[in-house]
């Protein structure tokens, strides 16, 4: 029962962080924030549109945060204690997001429109390349040194330690983390100029959208292929699920896509999504190619995130010495916590279910100027 | 050493977040219910009237709700980034709580707070009438589950140690959901806020009365805030008093510091007012005692006899230990399953803790030599002394003594404030009913004065329930020096410049939007 609550846990955690990613086009729109438009009102437009879905990304973000605490405090333990630059970081990014779009348009807010603006570009540059680094440890490992019995060492009981002191800036020195940070910006601005395209009601903003399609994409495209190529060859470590013991294997996450089969069939179809749906974006069927590239987006980051601890496979790898890697199996809260959890996690598909009811009411008609003019307009 | 400790820093670090947090939640919290309450009018009375004064107090709130979002964020992110040994230790318990909040009250804030803003002219009315109940319900069930999971830590119930996980695990959620320490903390928590909104609402409309300005608006807010406040006002004492009482039976120490009690006697009083002799330091009790016992407690101080006994145990004649009894030992409490216990001196339960400490350090050696007897020996000891864990890490009985100071102040500014509200809601309905509330100038000073008054009213409330439990994290079974995450003081500094200063910006950015809009009315 452990067992498959364990990979429970994990199929749900994957599933909120590749949900994550998807609903990051709030974030890449932000980065066409100073590029792409022309003037204050084209800027309007743009904060107004990701404006009306930015907190969900947000929560997201959090209920991500808090199911990782909850079914793998180990994890949020030794990460977030040890890589804390890099947390502190995507923290603070986020923050400086959180409040920039009230505040933006309103009188009195001390540091000025445009500041606010930067703060969501920001948000929306670095914020998604060190959420995408962060999500590259998973298969790179970090720096740590993890031993669970200090906590009887009465004088020094910590029992993780990152063992540099750049604690985890030092994940962003690692090509593929970097790789990754850089594939899921190139995403979240592809799937946000998709959006702006869907959703705007502007044809000069949304005729320079298109041409953005037309290098982010493909752009998004390679890198995530160059990604799978040195994912595919990369050599991870695996776990005796009886012993703990923990040891490298040549290829592993691509014997883990072949052995395991149907994470590779979720990758290829969120591939072919993704593909579809950029192709279609040139002719001109903007609703169909945002949903079919984020759910593309979707599919292939929940595959890449299951391979990345299914197959008896060390999430988090210690460099300094991997038999103190962090694995389901050792990292995991016990199991009635999980399956208490478990049945909360069953109400997911009916909060699904009245956010997908929602997105529609609000998504039903394109925005323009002229909406954001009406005086029953909440303007950001 | 310059720098003071990582614990240290992390602590001043989670206050001056958590801190931070509660000045926008509580009143984001309030004003849901007080929104929700106008829009139904509107909506039984079609009145556009009440579209107008719901959609000005909406304003207010989404400029609140940004904010107490972003620094909510923070909160969560710190128990891993600061306190990664806490998160180990009781993340099994202590993280379930925060999951189901994400998923159960989250979503159902951010997801329909999108209709409620957004939405008016895309859905219809009822629709739009449920989004602002539901963003309430969210906004309330949020505190919901965060208050239960603070609670577990005053009152660590529903669990059990795991030597083989070397942790706390969850053995009855329902005990932890429904315990008593939680459901008074989640009353007490989500009608200070309710009572916080009122006054807020209250104050703004005084200042337009004091302008002649808006008077319909500001009367028929004043109206909903006043009954809904003092309702609220009502419930929240009651539950202070309960608080007070659980302190007494699961937290003594906090409730000793509430009082600046060192030495009690049976039929304990209960000072009303009072000054602390700040010469009366527990921590000379050893080093200087004849000084130590020469100096009084209070300079000056006004009991009300019996009080204690009275809040603590509910029955006069009764005895309450003060700090010094308390690390003598030899009083009553109630231990983590709800036994009451007398407990040991606290150099006793130190050693206790240390033979807990040591028998899992030997269940551990036993397990990879796979001794089975030694194992389930030390298992046995383990059990036995588990009570007392986390005295293992407390090197000077002293150090389970809280800030008293702070604490004892804190309290009084809380209670007292409490009870002047309860003054102001009376006041306020009795002028409301009179129909001189527009006329009487010194009511409406005394209403924006409120404003100021709440807030610090409510922050003093945390400081009492979080100052008073120091040094624990999880009372009696983890103190604050074994929570922690093995960074470098430094680098904590640099995260609290790094807050403190966006928190400035942000704290006048927000003033700043907020006098503009309350200067511009609702007419726009």
């Amino acid at each position: 029962m452990l067992y498959f609550l364990q990979h429970y846990w994990w199929m749900v955690v994957s599933l909120l962080g590749a949900l994550l990613v998807f609903l990051m086009f709030v974030q890449g729109g932000q980065t066409l924030l100073f590029l792409t438009t022309r003037n204050e009102d084209e800027k309007s437009i743009l904060v107004n549109t990701f404006g009306h879905k930015w907190e969900l990304t947000f929560t997201t973000l959090v209920t991500f945060g808090g199911a990782l605490f909850a079914s793998f405090p180990l994890y949020y333990s030794t990460s977030f204690g040890g890589a804390y630059w890099l947390w502190i970081t995507i923290l603070f990014l986020f923050v400086i997001q959180a409040v920039s779009y009230e505040y933006r348009g309103k009188a009195g807010n001390l540091l000025g429109a445009r500041t606010y603006e930067m703060f969501l570009f920001l948000n929306g540059m670095a914020g998604t390349i060190l959420l995408g680094v962060a999500v590259g440890t998973f298969f790179t490992g970090g720096e740590f040194i993890m031993n669970k019995n200090s906590i009887t060492e009465i004088l020094n009981p910590t029992i993780s330690y990152w063992a540099n002191s750049a604690h985890g800036l030092d994940a962003v020195t690692i090509p593929f983390n970097l790789g990754m940070g850089i594939v899921v910006f190139l995403a979240a601005r592809t799937l946000g100029t998709l959006y702006v395209i869907m959703q705007v009601d502007s044809p000069e903003l949304v005729s320079r959208c298109r041409k953005q399609v037309k290098i982010t994409a493909p752009a998004f495209v390679a890198g995530f292929l160059l990604l799978l190529a040195a994912l595919f060859t990369m050599t991870g470590y695996s776990v005796e699920p009886a012993t703990g013991i923990v040891s490298p294997v040549k290829f592993k996450y691509f014997l883990n896509m072949t052995t395991l089969v149907w994470p590779l069939i979720i990758l290829i179809a969120g591939l072919i999504l993704v593909l579809t749906g950029i192709v279609k974006s040139f002719t001109g069927k903007s609703k169909f190619s945002f949903y079919a590239t984020g759910a593309g987006v979707f599919l292939a980051v929940w595959s890449l995130l299951i391979c990345a601890a299914f197959n008896n496979t060390a999430f988090f790898v210690s460099k300094v010495d991997p038999r103190m890697s962090l694995t389901l199996y050792n990292s995991s809260s016990s199991e009635f916590t999980l399956k208490v959890m478990a049945y909360a996690s069953l109400l997911l598909p009916f909060v699904a279910g009245y956010i997908i009811y929602v997105w529609r009411a609000l998504t039903k008609s394109r925005i323009n100027q002229d909406d954001l003019n009406k005086p029953d307009a909440h303007k950001y | 050493m310059i720098l003071a400790s990582f614990v240290d820093l992390s602590r001043l670090q989670f206050a001056l977040t958590a801190m931070f947090h509660w000045i926008f939640v509580p009143l984001t919290i309030g004003l849901g219910v007080i929104i929700a309450i106008m829009e139904t009018y509107y909506l039984r009375t079609g009145n556009p009237f009440w579209k107008r004064t719901t959609k000005y107090w909406m304003k207010i709130f989404a400029i609140n709700f940004a904010i107490g979002v972003a620094t909510g964020i923070i909160l969560e992110f710190q128990f891993g980034t600061n306190w990664s040994n806490y998160a180990w230790f009781v993340g099994d318990i202590f993280g379930a709580p925060l999951a189901i909040e994400g998923i159960l009250a989250f979503f159902l804030e951010s997801t329909f707070f999108a209709i409620m803003f957004f939405g008016w002219d895309k859905v219809n009315k009822n629709m739009h009438l449920l989004s602002t109940w539901l963003v309430s319900a969210g906004t309330i069930l949020s505190a919901f589950w965060i208050l239960i999971a603070n609670a577990w830590m005053q009152f660590p119930t529903g669990m059990e140690f795991n030597p083989d996980t070397a942790r706390n695990e969850m053995v009855d959620f329902w005990a932890i959901v429904t315990s008593p320490v939680a459901i008074n903390k989640f009353i007490h928590t989500v009608t200070n806020a309710f009572v916080l909104g009122s006054i807020v609402v209250i104050g703004i409309s005084c200042w337009y009365l004091l302008h002649k300005r808006e008077e319909e608006f500001s009367r028929r807010s004043i109206k909903i805030a006043s009954v809904f406040g003092l309702v609220s006002l009502v419930v929240l004492i009651w539950t202070g008093d309960g608080s007070a009482y659980h302190a007494g039976k699961k937290q003594p120490m906090k409730l000793a510091a509430m009082e600046g009690l060192y030495k009690s006697r049976e039929g304990t009083p209960l000072v009303a007012i009072g000054i602390l002799n700040p010469r009366k330091d527990i921590r000379k009790i050893k080093e200087d005692s004849l000084t130590y016992k020469l100096e009084k407690p209070y300079l000056f101080n006004i009991s009300v006899p019996e009080g204690l006994s009275l809040l603590a145990n509910r029955k006069t004649g009764t005895f309450v230990p003060g700090i010094e009894d308390i690390l003598k030992g030899g009083y009553t409490y109630t231990n983590r399953n709800g036994e009451e216990k007398t407990a040991p001196p606290v150099e006793e339960r130190m050693r206790l803790g240390r033979m807990a400490a040591g028998a899992l350090s030997d269940y551990n050696k036993a397990r990879i030599a796979g001794d089975t007897l030694r194992m389930k020996n030390a298992r046995a000891v383990l059990e036995e002394n588990y009570d007392h864990f986390g005295y293992a890490y407390i090197n000077d009985p002293v150090e389970v003594v809280p800030n008293v100071q702070l604490v004892f102040y804190a309290f009084r500014v809380m209670v007292i404030l409490g009870g002047f509200f309860l003054l102001f809601f009376g006041l306020t309905i009795y002028l409301e009913k009179k129909g001189t509330i527009g006329r009487t100038k010194w009511y409406q000073y005394l209403g924006i004065a409120c404003i100021p008054l709440v807030y610090i009213c409510s922050q003093a409330g945390w400081i009492v329930a979080e100052v008073g439990r120091q040094p624990w994290t999880i009372q009696d079974l983890l103190p604050v020096s074994a929570s922690a995450s093995g960074v470098s003081s430094s680098a904590v500094l640099t995260t609290i410049i790094l807050f403190f200063a966006l928190f400035t910006a942000l704290l006048a950015a927000e003033t700043g939007i907020m006098i503009k809009v309350i200067r511009k009315g609702p007419e726009a």
